[in-house]
């Protein structure tokens, strides 16, 4: 009995047969779009046909995000990718990375050729791009006179920075004359004007409406522009070989206009700005001043003959105190030394002594001091000197001194 | 120090930073100072008006290079 799979096992099988055969995962395939879907997720899916055959096709949004030209149903178009299962459905589709209408496979591959040779000598370093002037007084413009790309240009440059002098270098800028033209409305505006950068610009088209911008003369003489150039060709993702050349690439030609110049609003608030510190300096300025004056109206105080005479004063002020509080002391011990001495001297002092209840007789007549009892005859009159005054006295009797000896002991 | 009057946005703009960064440098004269700071005022005026007077002029270059005005 033969082996039996489920779905799932038959569908992987299949799969993995487109998933391992080389030519399946690496064709491009030739058709007309139908059914054009753009998920909200940014995936396309569309069927591409021709009168015999149809086959599904989705491209991812990272691929389709990449695409310069946007497929439209009934566009004949070439789509390479690779085959493969979406097994959940049982259908087998054609998983796109890149789409080119057809019959321009040519252009392609002219693009990526010349784009490789000029990437290969150097022409797109970054090294070689120019800085763009931030104040430009006057912006060249190669275009052409009558296309929308120039009005949108001068609008954007009247409301952001009307300063600016336009110089328009005409030019045709579709169509087989138009690279020839664009080269020598560059060469012109190097010649004969003093422009600060020039704006390299067409609107939006088909790719072979741009293809002017694809020719290696114009890329060449924008790398060879002495003048700085900012191109703006087509739309958003539109990339020519003239915007690998260019000093800078803007998306669309009014972005073109807006890398070129400074806003005016925000250059109106810039210069509020601006004066508001140039007020500020100057107080700042004025205050560092102030303060240097008065830092040398202290130094110099510091060095003045008043201040010295204040500390002469103060330093005689010291040494007075000094002085006195010496002599005060000195004045002290002196009299404390004195009062030692009185205090001695007056325990010997005739006056002591007669406190002690002693007394001195003298004679009355002569005030000759009675030394002796000898000299007491009776009758004589004395004088009896106590500490606290005296009185006249006659001697009566006289006694000897032997008794009172005999008596006391 | 040229006429504030002939002077070009750019050049105007330039020299009113210039100055602020001088008079921060806080290095000058007193005199100096004064003379650049209603310098510095001046040119703020000028670029001032400048922006509020500037109207977009546009002019065609022609093959012989000369030009026209549109």
């Amino acid at each position: 009995m033969t082996e039996t799979y489920s779905v799932a096992e038959l569908t992987a099988y299949i799969r993995q047969l487109f998933d391992t055969d080389d030519q399946m995962q690496d064709v491009w395939v030739e058709g007309e779009v139908s059914n054009m879907t753009r998920a909200a997720s940014g995936h396309l899916y569309f069927t591409l046909k021709d009168s015999r055959a149809q086959l599904k096709c989705v491209m991812w949004r990272s691929s389709a995000e990449r695409q310069s030209y946007q497929p439209q149903n009934g566009d004949a178009i070439m789509v390479h990718g690779a085959i493969s299962v979406y097994e959940q459905n049982g259908v087998y589709q054609l998983y796109a990375d890149r789409i080119r209408p057809a019959g321009v496979g040519d252009l392609y591959l002219q693009f990526e050729q010349l784009k490789a040779k000029l990437d290969a000598e150097g022409l797109f370093d970054p090294q070689r791009k120019r800085p763009i002037p931030e104040y430009p007084r006057m912006i060249g413009v190669v275009t052409s006179a009558d296309a929308a790309a120039f009005q949108d240009i001068q609008n954007v440059l009247r409301r952001r920075y009307p300063l600016a002098r336009v110089i328009l270098s005409p030019t045709l800028v579709q169509g087989q004359e138009a690279p020839a033209q664009i080269v020598a409305a560059l060469k012109r505006l190097n010649e004969h004007t003093d422009c600060d950068v020039i704006l390299l610009c067409r609107g939006g088209g088909s790719i072979e409406d741009l293809w002017a911008f694809n020719d290696e003369n114009v890329a060449r003489a924008v790398v060879a522009s002495r003048i700085p150039v900012i191109s703006g060709v087509g739309h958003e993702t539109d990339f020519t070989i003239a915007d690998f050349a260019a000093d800078l690439r803007a998306p669309t030609p009014s972005a073109a206009a807006e890398l070129a110049t400074p806003d005016s609003t925000e250059l109106r608030s810039t210069l509020a700005e601006l004066t508001r510190t140039l007020d500020a300096s100057a107080v700042y300025y004025l205050q560092q001043r102030h303060q240097r004056v008065a830092d040398q109206v202290w130094s110099l105080r510091q060095v003045s003959p008043l201040a010295q005479i204040r500390n002469a004063r103060q330093r005689i002020d010291d040494w007075t105190a000094r002085l006195n509080a010496g002599q005060r002391a000195r004045l002290r011990l002196l009299r404390e030394r004195l009062a030692a001495r009185s205090a001695a001297l007056s325990g010997v002092s005739p006056t002591a002594i007669l406190k002690r209840g002693y007394a001195i007789v003298s004679l009355s007549e002569t005030g000759e001091r009675i030394m002796s009892s000898q000299e007491a005859k009776p009758g004589l009159g004395v004088t009896v000197q106590l500490h606290d005054g005296e009185f006249k006295a006659r001697v009566e009797d006289k006694d000897s001194h032997e008794r009172y000896s005999r008596t006391l002991f | 120090m040229s006429d504030i009057q002939e002077l070009s946005f750019e050049t105007a703009f330039e020299e009113l930073e210039t100055i602020i960064e001088r008079l921060d440098s806080g290095e000058l004269p007193l005199d100096e100072s004064v003379t650049l700071y209603e310098r510095g005022r001046q040119l703020a005026t000028r670029c001032q008006a400048l922006l509020d007077e500037a109207e977009l002029r546009v002019q065609k270059l022609l093959d012989d290079g000369t030009l026209a005005e549109l």
